[in-house]
C-alpha cells in the first residue's frame, strides 16, 4: 500500500494548521459564516440540518488497519460513536463540534488522512474497484494510477474553482464495480491491439437531476499519457463548462449540449499541445508506484481447504455468508471477504467505533492490514485465507457485521436524507430500514437474487437511484413526503439510467409497491435471470401494471 | 485598493477603459477589454502610451497571439472568486504563448486564491484592501504551503522532482 513520504505528510500538516487558523478567525468573529463557508468546504466541513458534518477522504477506498482504527477513535471522541461510509468511498461524521474539528484533522493527519477536496467545485476523491489488487478478473491493479491522480488533483492550482464538482473513477477489471460510466471521467483499463495496457476514457456520465451514461472520448490512452490527457479534459471543461446555472454546470451538460465529437476535438487539440510536456509520466515512475502497491506476501496454498469446506457443511449461516459475501481471489487459497454494513433494519453504511476497531483488528490478523470501502457502502477484507474465513465470519457475526446479504435486496444504498441533510426533500434512512425489514428473511433474499435498490432523498441523487435496478427518489409534495420509483437502472459495465415507473407513492405505500415489483419478477423470471435481466427482457409494462393496475 | 507585485505595493499606472466610449489622451497607459482591442487594434497600437488588454471570462487568450510582444500588461478579471476560468488563461498565456509582461489578477481577488494564481503565472494582484494589509495578505498566502504536486510554469519544484533527485542521490 502507498505510504506517505515526508512531502505528502508536510502538505497535510500545513493544510491542517492553515485550517486551524481559519477556524480561530471564525470563532473569534473575525470572519463571517459567509466568508468562512468556502474555507470550511475546502476542508470537508459542511453545515447540515442539525450540526456541522465532517467528510474525510479515503483515497480510492483503501484503508490500512491503523487508519480504520483511528477513524473509530474519532467517532468515539469527536462524534456520537459512529460514522457513515459514503458512495464516494469516504466516511462522514455527523456530529463534530466546530472548535474540535482542527483537533480531529490533526488526529487524521497522524495516520496520513485528511478531508481535503471532499467538497467544493474541485476534483473530488478518485474512486475505484474495492477489490483492486485482489480480484480474479482484474487486468491490472488500478491503484497506482489512482494515487498518481490523487497527487495530480490535490490543490491543482488551475482546477480548484471549476464550474462544478468533478469526479473520476477507475476500473482495472472488465466487470465494472466502480460505476465508471456515471462519473465525470470514467477510466477503464484494457489492452490495445499492440498488447499495451492503457485506458478507455469516458466523459460526461453522472447522476444528479440530469443523469447521463458517459461517452467514450478516447478508446485508448497509454499510461504515460494519462495525466496530460486528464489535464486537457479538465482545461477544456474549466474554460468552456457552463457557469450561468449551477444545475447545468457539470461536464455532462457540456458534453450533451456540444456533442461528444466537438468535445473530443477540443480535448485532442488541447492535448496535442501539452502531451510531450512535464505531465508525461515515464515508465520508471510508473513502476515506482506499481511497486508501492505490490501484492502482499501471499503464501503458496492449495485453492481447496478442507476445514473451510467442513465449516460450510456444518454451519448453514456461515455457508450462506460465503455464498453471498465471499468473492473469488486471484491468489489460490485466498478469498475476498465483504463486511456488510447493512444489517437487517440497520442504517446503510453506518459503523460504530467498536465495529471499526474490530474490522481493523481482523484486517491486521487476517488480511495484511488492508481494508477497503465500497461505493455500495460496505467494507472489504481483500486478502483472507480460505482457511481463516470461518474465524473472520465468527468475529464479524458477533459484532453484527456478518449479515449475508451482499448484492441482495437488503444491501441498499441510501443517502442520509432528511434525517441529516440540508438539501433533502424526504427521509431515506427510515425507508431503507423498512424495506430491509420487509425482505429480511435470508432464504427469500437468496431466492430473489441480485437486486440493487438505491434510495435518494432528493433530486441530487447521492443515493444513486438512477442506477438502481429499483431506484427510489424521495420528494416533497405540499409538505408530504412521497417516493418516485424508477426501474432498470444499472451502474455496471452495462450501465443504464432507470426509467420512472409512474406517479409516486406515499410513505405508507412504497414498501408494498416494492414488494409487488419483486413478486412480479419472481412470477415471470426465466431461469438464471436477475431482476434487471427480466426487466430488460419484458420492459416496463408488466411492472407498471402491478404498481398501478388500471390507474 | 492596492496592487501588489514583486513583494511590494506598486502604483496604479494604467487606466482601464470600458468596451465603448472616448479614449483618454494618446500618451496615457491604457488597458482595454479584449473585444475592443480586436475592433480597434490598429488605432490602439498607434497610440503613444503603453497598451494592455483585459481578459474577461469567456475570452480566448489565443486571440492575442500576434500581439503579445506589443502588450506590457494583461489583466485577467475574476468577477467572482468562484469563476476559475482565469487560472487557465494565465497558464495558456505564460506556458503556451510565452507572455512575459505583467499578468495581473483583478476583480474578486482574495487571499485564499493568491497562491493558486501565482502558480498559474500571475505576478500582480489588485486587492480591495489598503497597501500594507494587501502586502501582508499576499506574503502570507504565498508562503502558506511548501509542497506542490503539479508541474506548472511557475518554477516551483514539484514533490515529484524532489523525489527523483533524492533517489538519484541515493544511488
Amino acid at each position: 500500500m502507498y505510504r506517505y513520504d515526508d512531502f505528502d505528510r508536510q502538505l497535510v500538516h500545513e493544510r491542517t494548521e492553515q485550517f486551524r487558523e481559519q477556524v480561530k478567525r471564525r470563532l473569534a468573529g473575525d470572519i463571517t459564516e459567509e466568508q468562512f463557508r468556502p474555507l470550511r468546504l475546502m476542508n470537508g466541513v459542511y453545515l447540515q440540518l442539525h450540526a456541522y458534518m465532517l467528510r474525510v477522504a479515503v483515497p480510492y477506498g483503501t484503508l490500512r488497519a491503523d487508519q480504520l482504527r483511528q477513524l473509530g477513535m474519532i467517532a468515539r471522541v469527536y462524534d456520537k460513536g459512529y460514522g457513515h461510509f459514503t458512495t464516494r468511498q469516504n466516511i462522514q461524521y455527523n456530529w463534530p463540534k466546530l472548535d474540535e474539528i482542527p483537533d480531529a484533522l490533526l488526529d487524521l493527519a497522524k495516520v496520513e488522512m485528511h478531508a481535503i477536496q471532499t467538497s467544493g467545485n474541485c476534483i473530488r476523491n478518485t474512486t475505484t474497484d474495492q477489490y483492486a489488487g485482489a480480484a480474479a478478473d482484474e487486468i491490472e491493479d488500478p491503484r497506482p494510477y489512482c494515487e498518481l491522480i490523487r497527487q495530480w488533483s490535490t490543490f491543482h492550482p488551475e482546477f480548484t474553482y471549476l464550474p462544478r464538482k468533478f469526479k473520476i473513477a477507475v476500473t482495472g477489471s472488465p466487470n465494472d464495480r466502480a460505476a465508471v460510466k456515471v462519473h465525470d471521467i470514467g477510466l477503464r483499463m484494457h489492452q490495445n491491439d499492440a498488447g499495451e495496457t492503457g485506458f478507455e476514457v469516458m466523459v460526461g456520465g453522472g447522476l444528479g437531476r440530469t443523469p447521463f451514461v458517459g461517452k467514450t472520448i478516447r478508446e485508448f490512452i497509454g499510461k504515460n499519457d494519462l495525466f496530460s490527457y486528464l489535464e486537457a479534459i479538465l482545461r477544456v471543461y474549466n474554460r468552456f463548462g457552463r457557469r450561468d446555472n449551477k444545475y447545468k454546470a457539470r461536464i455532462k451538460i457540456l458534453v450533451h449540449e456540444e456533442g461528444i465529437d466537438k468535445i473530443r476535438e477540443l480535448v485532442e487539440e488541447e492535448w496535442a499541445q501539452i502531451k510531450d510536456g512535464s505531465l508525461r509520466v515515464d515508465d520508471a515512475e510508473i513502476v515506482h508506484y506499481i511497486e508501492q502497491f505490490a501484492p502482499p506476501a501471499f503464501e503458496a496454498l492449495s485453492d481447496d481447504d478442507a476445514d473451510f469446506e467442513r465449516h460450510k457443511s456444518e454451519n448453514r449461516r456461515f455457508a450462506n455468508w460465503v455464498r453471498s459475501n465471499v468473492i473469488e481471489h486471484k491468489q489460490p487459497g485466498y478469498a475476498i471477504a465483504n463486511v456488510s454494513l447493512k444489517p437487517i433494519g440497520g442504517i446503510p453504511g453506518d459503523a460504530t467505533d467498536t465495529q471499526m476497531e474490530l474490522v481493523a483488528d481482523l484486517s491486521e490478523k487476517y488480511s495484511f492490514g488492508d481494508v477497503r470501502v465500497t461505493h455500495e457502502q460496505n467494507l472489504v477484507l481483500p486478502h483472507v485465507k480460505k482457511a481463516d474465513l470461518f474465524a473472520v465470519w465468527s468475529e464479524l457475526d458477533k459484532a453484527n457485521l456478518g449479515t449475508a446479504n451482499l448484492g441482495y435486496v437488503t444491501d441498499i444504498i441510501s443517502c442520509p436524507g432528511l434525517d441529516y441533510c440540508a438539501l433533502a426533500t424526504a427521509r431515506s434512512i427510515p425507508l431503507s430500514q423498512r424495506i430491509s425489514e420487509r425482505f429480511g428473511d435470508l432464504d427469500r433474499q437468496h431466492d430473489i437474487g441480485e437486486l440493487k435498490i438505491k434510495i435518494s432523498g432528493c433530486i441530487n441523487a447521492c443515493g444513486h437511484h438512477h442506477v438502481g435496478h429499483i431506484g427510489i427518489l424521495g420528494l416533497d409534495k405540499r409538505g408530504k413526503e412521497f417516493y418516485q420509483i424508477t426501474l432498470g437502472g444499472d451502474a455496471s459495465q452495462d450501465a443504464s439510467i432507470g426509467k420512472i415507473a409512474g406517479a409516486g407513492f406515499s410513505e405508507a405505500e412504497v414498501v408494498d409497491a416494492i414488494e409487488s415489483l419483486v413478486t412480479k419478477y419472481i412470477d415471470i423470471r426465466e431461469s438464471g435471470e436477475r431482476f434487471i435481466d427480466t426487466y430488460r427482457r419484458v420492459g416496463m409494462d408488466p411492472f407498471k401494471e402491478v404498481l398501478y393496475g388500471d390507474r | 485598493m492596492a496592487i501588489v507585485k514583486n513583494d511590494s505595493v506598486i502604483e496604479q499606472e494604467w487606466i482601464t477603459v470600458d468596451a465603448e466610449g472616448d479614449l483618454p489622451a494618446s500618451d496615457e497607459n491604457l488597458i482595454v477589454p479584449l473585444a475592443r482591442f480586436k475592433e480597434e487594434r490598429d488605432s490602439l497600437l498607434g497610440r503613444n502610451g503603453g497598451l494592455g488588454v483585459q481578459l474577461n471570462p469567456g475570452d480566448a487568450p489565443e486571440d492575442l497571439a500576434d500581439d503579445l510582444d506589443r502588450l506590457s500588461i494583461i489583466t485577467v478579471n475574476f468577477p467572482a472568486y468562484t469563476d476559475g476560468r482565469g487560472y487557465s488563461y494565465g497558464r495558456v498565456l505564460r506556458e503556451r504563448m510565452g507572455f512575459t509582461g505583467e499578468l495581473r489578477a483583478v476583480g474578486d481577488v482574495l487571499r485564499d486564491q493568491i497562491l493558486y494564481m501565482h502558480r498559474c503565472g500571475f505576478d500582480a494582484y489588485d486587492l480591495k484592501v489598503e497597501g500594507e494589509v494587501a502586502l501582508n495578505k499576499v506574503r502570507a498566502a504565498l508562503k502558506e504551503m511548501s509542497v506542490y504536486y503539479q508541474p506548472t510554469g511557475d518554477g516551483r519544484v514539484t514533490a515529484q522532482s524532489l523525489r527523483e533527485r533524492r533517489r538519484a542521490a541515493l544511488q
